[in-house]
């Protein structure tokens, strides 16, 4: 077989891989510009007759049929909890992957295996205890109370993360800078942090999604417009007898856009730190 | 001036002790190499002057000023470093103007610095490149001018040149020795390898387990050894050493061999003292192959067991008393396995030490 036909194979391989995989979420984009009553259709409708912006606009409050959702509302509580929760989780976390990276203590490798073992359980199960704990003491329907459970899911893979980046970087490196004049400080920002720059992006990357597309726990912990986030604003969709199924794809839609945009915009990191290429001697 | 002082300096990991109490006097701008084996505490001692490494006993003074508690960046201090530790994310220029950067100093300053150090070592040509993008040799010489842009007091070393290759290691060994005579500074420079340690060195340190083991310069080392550790250790092939026993103003070996006290040690052995006879390769010869003006020889008789032809010298491999034994053979000639040759020893370049201590029986 010739090499171009060889590529080509390939290509066609992978791209019937990724059809399978992204039709699911194609399916909620083809839906988010369709009317309800299409999406319902039996037998079904493959191709869509006419496309309509109706679902935004009704999501925006621009058309004649407004949605009593408040979106804006949700949106923001959606941003306020995951930046703040992937800032927390990346300075705690990276300040954990260092000391595990670098320095010697009691109970080190015990403590790294404690932090793993805490990815096993699964967070849905810890959300009763959760609730109660919070409503003690009164972090039920606050963004506070999300933003601090998610900072506590995402610490552990942001440690373990950095740990294997900041192991990478050699402990010469911050010597050397040391004995040029750094402060141990100044050697951390000015040299160890770059070299270990792609895998604190990926960590953030990482904590940010899990943040944005949490939905089992923060449905437990939010009840208003104070504190619930855009999944969980999903359900809203939901009425006693009826699912606007359009509706839900159109915000799915706007859930998805952001968590996208950021994506394309440190892939650069993101691959650079998922193989691990991120120093060189 | 930056003179170096050491005064029974122990280093402790929790209940390990890897130095022990060294002692050691650097003069303003000496070069002093701390030799010995790999795991003798030549680096950790080097990483305490450099405040790398916490002192755990003793004091630690660079131009008379204690240092023990001062920070890396507090001593003015360079060090390069075995593996070079350059900033992979920086270029060339970076990498040496970074200590005059976090010193605050002038971009035209470090400019002019950074070209100088360039121009010392030969890097001009890729200022602009990533270390990443250099050869081994460029990166060790990018690391020695980081070294000395900022003009330190004091150098260390900790083996420079053991990731580069033979030819390469000598080059560069000329050039550090270069630097020196340009750049006047006190160095310190740690190495495993004893050749680098004799060319490079004013005065060596040789160090085993922790401890010093002599201190002095090239010469003395090699020609007056404190004991069999340093016998064997500086000098290739090294030193020949056999067991024996003092009788009568000889040595006798097993198996009925005896050769004469040499004469720095008569009156200093008594009889009966059991001993080890030393003596370099380059000090046996085959008889006829001397050079004149040896002073007083011993004649033995060897079988030789091979012959190694280096060109301009022979080495002969033999056997003296059960022991294998090493001559050289000057104005080389073909040597056949088995053959029985009469050969000299230099006595004056013999050597006597304790049989149990390995001490040296000269002082
Ligand atoms: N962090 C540490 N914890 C415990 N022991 C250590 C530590 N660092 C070094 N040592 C021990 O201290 C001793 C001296 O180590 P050092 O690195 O100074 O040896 P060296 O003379 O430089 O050897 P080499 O030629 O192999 O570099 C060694 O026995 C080593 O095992
Ligand atoms: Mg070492």
């Amino acid at each position: 077989m010739s090499r171009a036909m060889k590529d080509r194979l390939i290509w066609a391989v992978t791209f019937l891989v990724m059809l399978i995989i992204c039709l699911p979420g194609l399916w909620v984009v083809l839906s988010a510009f369709r009317t309800n009553g299409e999406i319902l259709t039996k037998p079904a409708v493959w191709i869509p007759q006419n496309l309509t912006l109706d679902n935004f606009r009704a999501i925006f409050g621009l058309g004649e049929n407004v949605l009593a959702i408040p979106v804006g509302s949700y949106f923001l509580n959606s941003l306020v909890i995951s930046v703040t929760s992937t800032v927390l989780a990346v300075v705690i976390g990276m300040s954990g992957g260092y000391a595990f990276a670098r320095h010697r203590f009691p109970g080190k490798s015990g403590a790294f295996l404690w932090l793993m073992l805490s990815r096993t359980v699964p967070g849905i199960a810890l959300s009763l205890p959760l609730f109660i704990l919070w409503s003690w003491i009164g972090l039920i329907d606050t963004k506070l109370g999300v933003i601090v459970v998610y900072t506590a899911i995402n610490v552990p893979f942001t440690v373990w993360l950095t740990e294997g980046f900041f192991r990478q970087v050699p402990r010469d490196l911050s010597e050397a800078a040391q004995i040029d004049g750094c402060t141990p400080w100044q050697a951390f920002w000015k040299v160890e942090f770059p070299l270990a720059r792609s895998g604190i992006a990926s960590a953030g990357i990482f904590a940010f999604l899990t943040s944005w597309n949490e939905y089992a726990l923060a449905s437990q912990l939010t009840r208003s417009t104070d504190s619930k986030t855009l999944p969980v604003g999903l359900m809203d969709f939901t009425a006693q007898f009826t699912i606007d199924w359009a509706g839900m794809c159109a915000m799915a839609v706007i859930i998805i856009i952001p968590a996208l945009i950021l994506t394309f915009l440190v892939q650069k990191h993101l691959i650079a730190g998922l193989t691990f290429g991120g120093v060189k001697g | 001036m930056a003179e170096v002082t050491l005064r029974k300096i122990v280093k402790s990991y929790g209940a390990l002790e890897v130095v022990h109490g060294i002692d050691l006097d650097i003069a303003h701008n000496e070069f002093v190499v701390l030799v010995g084996p790999s795991g003798c505490g030549k680096s950790t001692t080097l990483r305490m002057i450099a405040g790398l490494e916490e002192v755990s006993g003793g004091e630690i003074a660079i131009g008379g000023r204690v240092v023990n508690t001062l920070p890396p960046r507090a001593r003015n201090i360079s060090m390069v470093f075995q593996n070079y530790a350059l900033y992979p994310h920086m270029t060339v220029r970076e990498n040496l103007g970074f200590s005059l950067k976090i010193a605050g100093r002038p971009p035209a300053e470090i400019d002019k610095a950074t070209d100088e150090a360039a121009a010392i070592l030969g890097l001009a040509d890729y200022m602009d490149r990533t270390p990443g993008e250099l050869s081994g040799g460029q990166r060790q010489r990018v690391a020695m001018g980081r070294a000395i842009v900022r003009h330190p007091d004091v150098f260390l070393f900790d083996e420079p040149l053991s990731n580069l290759d033979a030819k390469l290691r000598t080059q560069m060994r000329v050039e550090i020795k270069k630097l020196h005579q340009k750049v006047k500074t006190t160095i310190v420079y740690v190495t495993h390898d004893q050749v680098e340690a004799m060319t490079l060195a004013d005065r060596i340190v040789i160090m085993k387990d922790g401890h010093i083991v002599q201190t002095g310069t090239p010469l003395e080392v090699f020609e007056r050894p404190a004991n069999t550790f340093v016998a064997t250790f500086i000098g290739s092939p090294p030193m020949n050493l056999v067991d024996g026993v003092v009788a009568g103003g000889a040595v006798r070996f097993a198996g009925d061999v005896s050769l004469p006290v040499p004469p720095a040690f008569r009156g200093r052995v008594q009889e009966g003292q059991r001993v080890t006879y030393g003596f370099r390769a380059d000090n046996l010869m085959p008889a006829g192959h001397a050079m004149t003006g040896i002073g007083e020889t011993a004649e033995i008789d060897l079988t030789i067991a091979l012959a190694e032809p280096l060109g301009a010298e022979t080495i002969l491999l033999s056997e003296l008393a059960g022991v294998e034994i090493q001559g050289k053979m000057y104005n080389p000639r073909p040597v056949a396995a088995g053959e029985r040759l009469s050969c000299l020893l230099a006595l004056d370049h013999a050597h006597l030490f304790d049989a149990e201590t390995g001490a040296s029986l000269r002082t």
